[in-house]
């Protein structure tokens, strides 16, 4: 409480001298908020165990029927694993709130609520970030281990340009899923979309195109799991972008837009 | 009729309930008391086979609960009114209660009227609800299959002074129908003016049972008055005069005797009292004095 | 106990009550799936993306003058309720813990494995009602498309519909095993997801790179071994397949997931 100044006849809230909710303090809340409950560190821990078990399995069975692998052969086998949960990681981050119904006590700690979303944005990000780092750590890793067990050489194709690449699709795929989440606010409903995004609407597109001629020039522009295609082995093209670009307006952009606006016009309940 | 016998309930290395016994009689309303995470909830969850004992057990009118055939009309229980669906309206919770149970639409009317939720009410979501009509809904779906048991965690929480004696009556008139209830509570005031009987616990452990009167014989604190007068001071000096201790206490004073000899005092000293009556200190310090090892502040 | 309750009178006779019948359970679960918005919409949404997808197609084979028979619309169908199905086989189950409403449900019934049966059998039912909406949904665009067309081709035979019938409830019992064995809606959901859609592709992958693994996948992969349904193999080995890659899928899930609901604590 603050004292009321003598000249006030009403007594007011002095706010002078508190400092609002940094940035960076808002991040490393929401950081916090991501490993410590058991549903969301088992998340992260299966995640991680995930990625290595993919990667050990693809080493034993390269070294067992004598096959030639690369570096980036183990990164590629991420898409089981990493591509696959980070999204779901991206999409509990913010759902959680709404069905454990802690915005209530988040909101009511900071009422800026676009700040509270870039906070969650930014974890987001950077678990992806992390999730890369571990993925290239295990991968350099595994590839020694097949060095010293197989009769091959040790092949390094690896470049600034593809690691970038690499990390540009991770961060993308917890991106959309956060969009997914945004817009839905219901765990399981942004689960299930974007498990269809990305496994169901691409064979719906290619039939697609296979039956309508005209479909056939649309779909780079409106498949974004495609237009990111290239992003793995880091061949982009000018056009590549552009429908990189077109397509993650549709998935990527519209979905946040919508979604934000609901979330800051919401009743927290 | 309601019998626990040397329940035990342990997580890990941690003892939610130790050793417990006790019974609650038809026609009465036993009060469980203690304060928070004393482990009331556990012993009612074990009691509705919620949680599976690690020894001892829990019976219902000499059954497991378990092998009560439709328990719900046997039983009615309340373990958290928060603990349903958001998504589903007021009266849609109910309906389906009463479908389980094999009942009419009918009752669950009947319910509402009788908890007082009106139709416009019972047609909101429960995400709506206050914690004070989660409640009236909780107890309207204990009462669905008209049981003779209820059992009644926290059924106060978030009831308006009103919900609260309106839950008292209809909770008393329950018993005085020969219906069992269990209810259970961490706060003292309420306990007491409602229950006949009541089960103090505090970390796991049962530390006294009785009804009030035996409850506070067995204590050895005396007796103490609240008392104002016209003139405090006046009647201060006089009660010193004979000895007895008095602390002020708000607009009045604190009195270390029983109403009767305070009374007296002023009599004989023709000081017009204001306000006379016994201080409702007694059960609370006894509580208090009880489950102190227990309590998350030290006792002062 | 019992005769001494009885002797002060104080126990409750049970005698004159009944247990709950099967059939009101199955009733009140049934009612449960639809009654809150989420369930609803569930629901709505699966018969709306049948709807959608069949106009989609509709519209494609008669611009394009493709020919079509019913039994493509209702593998179209087929096709989209195959992953729409497990999650409502999910989300019947792993609601309650969500929700925390298991707390009232097994309170009023504590013969838990009726419970669990009624729920798998409302997902059976819910399964059939979708079934027959797509067939329904089916026929009617293929009238359409004789309409249009000049004439429609009704190919299609009792065995698949048998087959479409038993594939689906196949497919929402995998989802129901998962979410008994996880009781989890989020993991429950991506576990369904990746066995139905990134499995297949593990399997075939180890199946070229191993050998033996290529002796062994068939008695695994459930999904593959459901092919002996829609062709009504007469081989034994396929049938044989289904059954011990099922015991796999559906079977342990389950009997895991239901050892592990009758012991939790319920919270």
């Amino acid at each position: 409480m603050s004292t009321p100044t003598a000249a006030a006849s009403v007594p007011t809230l002095d706010v002078s001298g508190t400092a609002p909710t940094p940035f960076s303090r808002l991040v490393t809340t929401e950081l916090r908020k991501t490993w410590d409950t058991r549903a969301g560190s088992w998340l992260l821990i299966s995640t991680a165990a995930l990625t290595g078990l993919v990667m050990v399995i693809q080493l034993i069975v390269a070294v067992a029927q004598d096959l030639e692998l690369t570096y980036n052969d183990f990164l590629t086998s991420t898409n089981f694993s990493i591509a696959l949960l980070l999204p779901v990681i991206g999409i509990l981050l913010l759902t959680s709130e709404w069905s454990q119904r802690t915005a209530m006590v988040t909101f009511s700690l900071e009422p800026r609520r676009p700040r509270v979303i870039a906070a969650k944005l930014a974890v987001g990000v950077a678990l992806a970030v992390v999730a890369v780092v571990v993925a290239l750590v295990l991968a350099l890793v595994c590839n020694l281990v097949y060095g010293a067990l197989s009769d091959f050489a040790v092949e390094w194709d690896v470049s600034v340009l593809q690691t970038l690449s690499f990390v540009l699709f991770q961060v993308v795929g917890m991106l959309t899923g956060f969009a997914f989440a945004a817009l839905l606010l219901s765990s399981p409903a942004a689960i299930v979309l974007f498990m269809v995004y990305s496994f169901v609407l691409p064979t719906i597109f290619g039939i697609g195109a296979a039956l309508i001629g005209w479909f056939e020039d649309l779909q780079p522009w409106i498949d974004f799991a495609d237009a990111q295609t290239p992003l793995i082995d880091a061949s982009m093209t000018g056009e590549d972008w552009a429908q990189f670009a077109v397509s993650g307006f549709i998935w990527l952009v519209i979905p946040l837009a919508i979604g934000l606006w609901r979330v800051l016009r919401a009743e927290v309940k | 009729m309601i019998t626990v016998e040397g329940l035990t309930r342990k997580y890990g290395s941690f003892t939610a309930v130790d050793n417990v016994s006790f019974v609650c009689q038809p026609g009465r309303v036993t009060g469980f008391l203690g304060p928070n995470g004393a482990g009331k909830t556990t012993t009612m969850r074990v009691m509705v086979g919620l949680t599976p004992p690690t020894s001892g057990r829990a019976t219902i009118g000499g059954h497991l609960y378990q092998h009560i055939p439709n328990p719900g009309r046997h039983v009615g229980v309340l373990l958290d009114a928060s603990a349903q669906h958001g998504g589903r309206t007021g009266r849609e919770v109910l309906e389906i209660g009463a479908r389980t149970m094999g009942l009419p639409s009918s009752r669950v009317d009947e319910m509402l009227e009788m908890v007082s939720l009106t139709s416009g009410e019972a047609k909101r979501r429960l995400r709506n609800y206050s914690l004070g009509m989660k409640q009236r809904l909780g107890i309207a779906h204990a009462l669905l299959g008209d049981p003779s048991v209820l059992i009644l965690d926290e059924p106060a929480n978030g009831l308006d002074p009103a919900g609260i004696r309106w839950m008292r009556g209809l909770l008393k008139g329950y018993a005085e129908r020969g219906g069992t209830v269990l209810l259970s509570s961490h706060l003292l005031h309420e306990v007491e003016q409602i229950a006949d009987e009541m089960i103090l616990i505090g970390n796991g452990r049962i530390v006294a049972q009785g009804d009030k009167k035996t409850l506070l014989a067995g204590d050895a604190t005396t007796a103490s008055t609240l008392v104002t007068a016209l003139d405090n001071q006046v009647l201060a000096d006089a009660l010193a005069a004979k000895g007895i201790a008095v602390t002020g206490a708000g607009e009045g004073l604190r009195v270390d005797a029983a109403t009767v000899d305070v009374g007296r005092v002023a009599a004989e000293n023709a000081i017009v009292l204001t306000d006379l009556r016994a201080a409702e200190g007694g059960l609370e310090d006894l509580f208090l004095a009880l489950t102190a090892e227990t309590q998350r502040e030290a006792v002062v | 106990m019992v005769a001494d309750a009885h002797h002060l009178g104080h126990a409750i006779d049970i005698s004159s009550t009944s247990p709950t019948p099967f059939w009101r359970l199955v009733r009140v679960e049934l009612r449960k799936s639809y009654d809150t918005r989420a369930g609803f919409w569930l629901l709505a949404v699966i018969g709306l993306i049948v709807l959608a997808a069949e106009i989609i197609v509709l519209a494609v084979v008669t611009t394009q003058d493709e020919s079509i028979a019913l039994g493509d619309f209702v593998a179209v169908a087929a096709f989209l309720t195959s992953f729409l199905l497990p999650v409502l086989g999910i989300m019947v189950l792993t609601t309650e813990w969500s929700q925390r409403t298991a707390m009232v449900t097994f309170a009023l019934e504590p013969r838990r494995p009726l419970v669990i049966a009624a729920k798998a059998l409302v997902g059976v039912l819910l399964t059939l009602a979708t079934v027959a909406v797509s067939i329904v949904i089916g026929a009617v665009c293929n009238a359409l498309y004789g309409v249009i067309e000049g004439s429609a081709d009704w190919t299609f035979g009792w065995s698949d519909f048998w087959a479409f019938l038993l594939t689906q409830v196949l497919a929402m019992l995998g989802g129901f095993a998962l979410a008994a064995l996880l009781l989890n809606t989020p993991a429950a959901i991506v576990v369904f997801f990746v066995y139905k859609w990134v499995l297949p592709g593990l399997f075939e992958l180890g199946a070229q790179l191993v050998g033996w693994f290529g002796d062994l996948r068939p008695w695994l992969d459930f999904q593959s071994a459901q092919n002996a349904i829609w062709e009504w193999s007469s081989s034994g080995e396929d049938w044989a397949n289904l059954v011990v890659s099922g015991v796999v899928w559906l079977g342990l899930p389950l009997a895991f997931g239901i050892w592990r609901v009758l012991r939790a604590e319920v919270k």
